[in-house]
């Protein structure tokens, strides 16, 4: 976020910034009301509210691509991951909260990606939010009937030998994909490593590249 | 039957790669979910928040953005669960609303 409004507590005033919108959309003025009644009622506090919005943008798809490259370079950590991801993540220091993660792995022969059909479930304890796409009825519609004609018009194309398996996410399960290392990162570190893997891989749209995303 | 918002499988156009910043107030949207189904609070279930979702009609479904269905089911959960009331809720959007017009 560029700006920042201001707090305001039980009572005082509303926010009104000179460079906010003229008029509040319906739902953006039931925000505020339910937000100050629940202050009032003692329920939440805003530095609550304030540190649960800071926690959701400190979660970016860099921690999910540092549990990647330790998967890449670490075997018995991957096949931690693989078995259980909600532990192999606190084992970074990563909390999953109450959600269940399960780590598939792309391989030579298998490519996996994840959607949300009912929703839009999303392991946003690694990634963060979810992009807009993800919740779009276009990508939720056909990511499960026809995976392979999605994928392309994200530019991945797979050989027809690899199988593509798509997991449709729930609120209580979410998944992340363990991307491919890329050939010729033999001597990269860890870190380097980390800066290849993007969101979109993690989701299982993308591949990874020797270079990072984006470059 | 299947129900409006259950549309895997379904045809439907290219993806469309669209992203956004969101905007404060979808992320204090968020944080309202977060604080409101933490284990100290428990005054929604993610189940709650969806079957809420769920229930609204195909067109307010469509027309209206993530975060307001979002909004929309934080609401009626706190309602249904008599967390507030409407007539609270009716009050204090007024007042906000009426603050907002009141502004230089």
């Amino acid at each position: 976020m560029s700006h920042e409004h201001h707090a305001h507590g039980p009572g005082g005033a509303h926010e009104h910034l000179p460079d906010a919108e003229e008029r509040l959309g319906y739902y953006q003025t039931m925000e505020i009301a339910v937000r100050e009644l629940l202050i009032e009622k003692g329920i939440i506090t805003p530095a609550d509210v304030r540190m649960a919005v800071e926690a959701m943008d400190a979660r970016t798809p860099a921690q999910g691509a540092r549990v990647v490259a330790r998967a890449w370079t670490d075997p018995a950590y991957k096949a931690r991951l693989l078995a259980d991801g909600s532990a192999a993540c606190a084992e970074l220091g990563i909390d999953m909260g109450p959600t269940r993660l399960v780590v598939v792995e792309n391989t030579e022969r298998v490519h996996n990606m994840i959607v949300c059909t009912l929703c839009s479930c999303y392991p946003r304890f690694l990634l963060g939010l979810p992009p807009d796409w993800y919740k779009s009825r276009e990508y939720r519609s056909r990511a499960v009937r026809e995976p392979r004609a999605v994928l392309a018009e994200f530019g991945t194309v797979l050989p027809d030998d690899v199988e593509v398996r798509v997991h449709d996410s729930t609120a209580d399960m979410r998944y992340l994909v363990l991307p491919r290392r890329p050939a010729g990162t033999e001597n990269m570190d860890e870190a380097t490593l980390a800066s290849l893997v993007g969101r979109d891989a993690m989701i299982g749209v993308a591949l990874v590249e020797t270079k990072p995303p984006g470059s | 039957m299947r129900s409006h918002h259950d549309m895997g499988g379904l045809p439907a156009g290219p993806v469309k790669r669209t992203e956004h910043d969101y905007a404060l107030w979808e992320k204090r949207v968020d944080a309202l979910m977060m604080l409101l189904s933490s284990p100290q609070r428990q005054l929604l279930k993610v189940d709650e928040l969806r079957r809420n979702i769920e229930a609204l009609g195909p067109q307010a479904y469509d027309a209206m953005g993530y975060y307001e269905r979002w909004m929309h089911a934080i609401c009626q959960t706190l309602i249904q669960r008599g967390v507030i009331t409407i007539d609270e809720l009716g009050r204090k959007m007024e007042e906000v609303a009426a603050a907002r017009r009141g502004a230089p």
